[in-house]
């Protein structure tokens, strides 16, 4: 079945995608890394060869190194406090039998499906210092008007924690979900037998079970919390109050200092790479069969 | 077992504490929004738990016209339907051929699609947006035209299908792979060509896995904001609902326009919700499919 049609067939077919994933993929990704090595006129696209130049003056850079600074917080606090709540959850829709389980599964997937921007509106409410959700609920707990400027230093970088968290944690529970309503019930019907509580079913056989997930999406936090606190940033604090690493960049492309902001980009890249490679390594486990 | 039961009961009572507990963080913001998107301005300057005194639907004449959100919303679905169907019409033959035929730089590409699921676009969108102001210099410049490939929808629908290819053809790609070869033998014996036979018979049974690529990608193109924001620069000029609301919020912040504000974040919201609504099984399902299974 070797004919001059099957080969025109196939050209025919793959051509498209590979020429439009060459364009508005390949190309711009070689480019961010040719780019970095670059300096480019604001508005002429002449290129002058810096070398690693760009590099020096982002090292050096206090505004570079605390948007770092503020990435890896938020990596860091994102994660543990969602994936906790997110495989409690979990935990607790797939091991107990819950009335309206279903409904619950639904409600906590709702934040995932909303944009970005609505998201930002919606805190934006919660946020507001005179009358606004959270800051109201506060005063009926303390007895007498609280104004926390949620959204000014110093607390602005706790208001987007909350909002990623809130945002995030029914997606990794439906993914955990998947992972544990797949470990046979069996395994937990004999250690019950065996006398061994819910927390012991958990951790001696929940967690080791579905390990595999949990690295992957310990890599997935890593990556999608680089990505999503940029959105989240982006959309919901003043300019400049509280960058992380991908605001930045996109701070600098605004200035029109592209050579720049590539080379920002190219050391996030580079930073949630080896980080992910780093938490992979560290997570490696002897692979439990079910 | 007697003993268990009475703390087995303030278990189970705990459980549900903490369950609404999340389900009442989630719903009241959004529901919350809703309303206030009836209430009057005068409204939103006292106790925010109130609830609207009357129907004040002028908010939503207000963002629809004052505030530009119908003609937003109008780009917003001419975009997310135009990428769609880019993205259907490349990625399905390509997917096809991909995972079914062998040949020459087959294995290539498919190594090279699957490393594009690892390029995201928040890296790649600043090379973007200077290609493209490239080529409209040398369009200024050839033929005296301005703005031919920015601030255009159709522009910014490619490059939506484009980004989201790799993903799209590892999708399908994996759901091709299952199928036995017999369906196509028995195709070209009845003397179908290999194009009727892959639309004919192989993509009618590819319908499930169509269906949640179609409803990923509706999600995820009618919220996308920082590719359109890159590249509907124009401050006049056209814009997706996303960044329009995103402008709105900005505005209406300092006019303390709050009615049309929340109107806006509903009109943004409600397709997404009232899509979610019918196929949320779909979606949950979905999202286990895309590989991620542990």
């Amino acid at each position: 079945m070797r004919s001059p049609g099957r080969s025109r067939f196939i050209a025919l077919c793959v051509a498209p995608a590979t020429i439009l994933f060459f364009i508005f993929m390949v190309m711009p990704t070689f480019n961010v890394f040719r780019m970095s090595l670059f300096e480019r006129g604001a508005y002429s696209p002449t290129e002058t060869f810096v070398g690693l130049n760009n590099f020096k003056v982002l090292f050096k850079d206090t505004k570079f190194i605390t948007s770092m600074q503020n990435t890896i917080l938020l990596i860091v606090t994102v994660t543990i406090i969602t994936f906790f709540f997110a495989i409690v959850f979990a935990a607790i829709l797939t091991r107990e039998k819950i009335k309206g389980q279903n409904f619950f599964r639904i409600i906590f997937y709702i934040p995932n499906i909303l944009s970005v921007v609505v998201i930002a509106g919606i805190f934006s409410a919660i946020y507001k210092p005179e009358n606004g959700m959270l800051n109201s609920i506060l005063s009926l707990f303390a007895g007498r008007d609280i104004m926390i400027l949620w959204k000014d230093q110093p607390m602005v970088i706790v208001s987007v924690i909350i909002a990623m968290v809130w945002q995030a944690i029914g997606y990794y529970m439906v993914m955990y979900m998947a992972s544990m309503s797949a470990v046979p019930v069996d395994l937990y019907e004999s250690a019950s037998l065996d006398g061994a509580g819910r927390l012991n079913q958990f951790f001696e056989i929940t967690l080791p079970l579905i390990w595999t997930n949990i690295r992957t999406t310990l890599t997935f936090f890593i990556i999608s919390t680089i990505n999503m606190a940029f959105l989240f940033v982006k959309a919901m604090v003043a300019k400049g109050m509280a960058d992380v690493g991908l605001s930045f960049m996109y701070a600098q492309k605004d200035e029109g200092l592209y050579g720049y902001a590539m080379a920002a980009g190219v050391i996030i890249f580079l930073f949630s790479f080896t980080l992910s490679a780093v938490v992979n390594h560290a997570t490696k486990r002897e692979t439990l069969q079910m | 077992m007697k003993k268990g039961n009475s703390a087995d009961t303030l278990y189970k009572a705990f459980i549900y504490v903490v369950l609404i507990t999340l389900a009442v963080v989630i719903i009241v913001p959004v529901a919350w929004v809703f309303l206030a998107s009836i209430k009057q301005n005068s409204e939103f300057y006292g106790n925010p738990w109130t609830l609207p005194a009357s129907l004040y639907w002028q908010n939503f004449v207000d963002a629809w016209t004052a505030a530009k959100m119908g003609s937003y919303m109008l780009n917003s679905v001419i975009v997310t339907v135009l990428s769609l169907v880019i993205l259907l019409v490349v990625a399905l033959p390509a997917a096809y051929c991909l995972s079914r035929f062998r040949f020459r730089g087959g294995r290539f590409l498919n190594t090279a699609f699957m490393a594009g699921l690892f390029i995201n676009v928040n890296y790649i969108v600043v090379p973007i947006f200077l290609m493209l102001r490239d080529w409209d210099s040398w369009m200024n410049y050839l033929f005296r035209l301005n703005n031919v490939f920015m601030n255009n929808l159709v522009t910014l629908s490619v490059v939506y299908a484009a980004t989201a290819l790799p993903f799209t053809i590892y999708l399908l790609s994996g759901y091709f792979a299952t199928l036995p070869h017999d369906f196509e033998e028995a195709a070209y014996i009845d003397g179908a060509g290999y194009g009727a036979a892959m639309v004919r018979v192989i993509f009618p049974m590819a319908q499930p896995s169509i269906l949640t690529i179609i409803l990923f990608n509706f999600l995820s193109f009618w919220n996308e904001y920082i590719i359109s924001m890159t590249l509907m620069n124009s401050a006049t000029g056209q814009k997706t609902l996303p960044v329009g609301l995103l402008n709105l919020m900005q505005a209406s912040q300092s006019a303390a326009q709050y009615g049309r504000l929340y109107a806006g974040l509903v009109l943004v919201m409600l397709p997404t919700l009232i899509l979610y609504m019918c196929v949320q099984k779909k979606l949950t399902q979905g999202m286990t499919v895309g590989g991620l299974k542990g």
